[in-house]
């Protein structure tokens, strides 16, 4: 029988059969708890409702619209010019998440203010596109769930949100029609 | 395990003999909960809530599992499926009112049995691992709990599922894919909906096997009592069997009558209309609320509105957490030898304050946010933590305790003897 251990101390035969069995059972646990994870994942059905079309064109100033991308609700308002004179006064230093109405808008359309609308506290949709509903102290969106207030920049003013909401990825396809995604 | 004076499991008869040799289950029973369990005499009703959560675990798995046979777990047919479940299958109402108010019922009686161990101490050497598994069992029922309100697809259904998962996007960096991996999508959506009914029905069982671990630890040093003083004696036990089955029976048998009154006479006065409103993604219902047990939380979550360093958000988020997380080193944080709250006057104080605390927490966490009731959450939350952080660590320290009875005998008997005496005479006369 080979001697278990090595003249010289090197490593014994057994040992190395040992760390070699159980690291290959390691990468097999491995390669096996992979796909347990990212099953979770979104699938290839859900990735694929990139991008959306939507007709601008019956938004009168003051109004504003909700539409749907990759299943959440996207704000498309069409501010009123004291709306955007509101959202300029603001000194922006003094905001929780730092952002002027002009970078959250596209060149020459700062009237079209087209965000997420979802909350950026815990996901909740703010109320105020729809007529009448509550708009909150600072005339943009207000969140019922736990009270956020956002500006006509849709900015972050009060409440527990720590961001503004959040301006998606868009392009002016026409006067009339953005694309988003 | 358990008392030298615990009596052996004896079969009576040769079939019992035969399979006690072959599988010693029935010896286990036995020793479990039966007469070969000694327990202290003087358990007072606090402690029948231990088995009542059994009970209760029992109910809604039995209620679950059938009402599983008829709900599907479709977005578009989930809401359905319920509406079927409550009009067309035979007793369906039924089964369903019993799941809805099982759940309500199972966190009652945990949380009179987590309170129960918070006054008499059961958290401290040398129970803290049956507190700890009682934690663990505690956050699996909050789990199994959030994700079965989500199976309606009712507006609060859906919206309860959008708010409690975006609890993980409050995590710098790593917390929006996380909350995407968890959704499965951008919103809750069919991927969401389909996995929660798979853990739903899973995790009941995962508690079934951690109260297993939970009654395991508890029958090495065996039941803490309302003196908290060890057991010395077999004059200070009585076996389970016949006492306590026939205390916990009695008990349950009125637990469940309070449980009927509840599921037959106002199965939707714990509930919230709104969840009868099919889930809708492009509008939040203005008042998000979740179930009343989860009503502290909600309230602790709220309470955090600015920024100081971490974003309010995160804040939020990590005191939620942190106040379940807190009762796990509670056995440290007390660090009082005398473990039942009879025999500290000022703990005693400071534990009604505690509770009257988290009333005042559930109160703000059901109700609509005003600046009141948000002033009101900041002042109890901030209270719940210094009472642990705080107050117990100090109590614990200066604190000048009653005088122990020397054995829980003694204290159970005091007075036995002038109640045999004749009338007139205070001392019987020997
Ligand atoms: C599925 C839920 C649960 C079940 C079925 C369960 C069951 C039991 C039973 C049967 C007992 C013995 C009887 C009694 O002392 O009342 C017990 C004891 C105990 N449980 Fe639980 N329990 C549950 C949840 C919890 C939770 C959430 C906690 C606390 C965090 C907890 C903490 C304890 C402690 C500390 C004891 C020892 C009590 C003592 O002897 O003083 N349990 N449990
Ligand atoms: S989700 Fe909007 S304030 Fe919390």
């Amino acid at each position: 029988m080979v001697s278990q251990v090595g003249e010289d101390h090197s490593l014994r035969r057994r040992d190395f059969i040992n760390i070699a069995a159980v690291s290959f059972a390691g990468v097999g646990a491995a390669a096996v708890v992979l796909p347990l994870v990212s099953q979770m994942s979104p699938s290839a059905d859900v990735l694929a409702l990139a991008s959306t079309e939507v007709d601008i064109s019956k938004i009168a100033p003051g109004q504003a619209i909700k539409t749907v991308w990759r299943k959440q609700p996207v704000f498309v308002r069409n501010l009123t010019p004291q709306e955007i004179a509101a959202a300029n006064a603001v000194d922006v230093s003094t905001l929780r998440d730092p952002q002027t109405l002009a970078e959250r808008t596209k060149p020459g359309k700062m009237n079209w203010l087209i965000t997420m609308g979802v909350c950026t506290h815990l996901g909740c949709i703010p109320l105020g596109t729809g007529e009448g509903e509550n708009r909150g102290p600072f005339g943009g969106y207000f969140c019922p769930c736990h009270g956020s207030a956002y500006d006509t920049a849709a900015r972050i003013r009060q409440g527990p949100a720590p961001l503004n909401l959040q301006v998606p990825e868009y392009a002016f396809t026409s006067d009339t029609v953005v694309t988003i995604g | 395990m358990s008392f030298a004076w615990a009596k052996p499991y004896e079969p009576k008869t040769g079939l019992g003999r035969w399979f006690d040799e072959r599988l010693p289950l029935p010896r286990l029973v036995y020793g479990a909960i039966g007469g070969g369990y000694p327990v202290p005499r003087n358990l007072n009703y606090w402690w029948n809530f231990g088995v009542a959560a059994g009970i209760f675990l029992t109910v809604q798995i039995v209620t679950g599992i059938v009402l599983a046979m008829h709900y599907y777990a479709s977005a578009d047919g989930a809401f359905n499926s319920i509406e079927h479940i409550m009009r067309d299958v035979n007793a369906g109402w039924w089964l369903r009112y019993a799941h809805m108010n099982g759940a309500s019922f199972f966190f009652i009686v945990v949380y009179v049995h987590i309170f129960r161990g918070l006054f008499y101490g059961s958290y401290k050497a040398p129970r803290e691992l049956v507190w700890m598994l009682g934690l663990v069992i505690y956050l699996l029922m909050m789990a199994t709990a959030f994700m079965g309100y989500v199976l309606p697809w009712g507006q609060m259904s859906y919206w309860g599922a959008q708010v409690i998962t975006g609890f993980f996007s409050a995590f710098p960096v790593v917390g929006e894919p996380i909350r995407v991996w968890l959704l499965g999508g951008y919103a809750p959506d069919q991927a969401a909906l389909t996995r929660f009914f798979s853990l739903h029905y899973l995790l009941p069982f995962v508690i079934a096997a951690v109260t297993v671990l939970h009654i395991w630890a508890l029958h090495i040093p065996g039941s803490n009592n309302p003196t908290g003083v060890d057991v010395k004696t077999e004059k200070d036990t009585l076996p389970f069997h016949p006492f306590y089955t026939a205390k916990d029976g009695w008990f349950a048998g009125a637990l469940l009558f309070a449980y009927c009154v509840l599921t037959f006479f106002a199965p939707n006065y714990l509930g919230h209309p709104d969840n009868y409103i099919p889930a809708n993604p492009l509008a939040t219902p203005a008042h998000i609320v979740p179930e009343w047990y989860f009503w502290p939380f909600y309230a602790i979550l709220r309470s955090f509105t600015v920024d100081v360093i971490i974003p309010a958000k995160l804040w939020g988020v990590t005191a939620m957490f942190g106040s379940i997380l807190l009762l796990f080193f509670l056995p440290w944080l007390d660090k009082s030898p005398v473990r039942s709250g009879s025999y500290r006057p000022v703990f005693k104080r400071f534990f009604g304050l505690l509770i009257l605390d988290v009333l005042v927490l559930g109160y703000v966490g059901g109700a609509p946010i005003t600046p009141l009731n948000i002033a009101l959450g900041q002042l109890a939350t901030a209270y719940y933590f210094a009472h642990f952080l705080i107050i117990l660590p100090l109590v614990s320290k200066f604190e000048t305790p009653l005088p122990l009875p020397s054995s829980i005998s003694e204290s159970v008997l005091h007075g036995e003897k002038a109640e045999a005496a004749p009338i007139g005479q205070t001392k019987p006369a020997n």
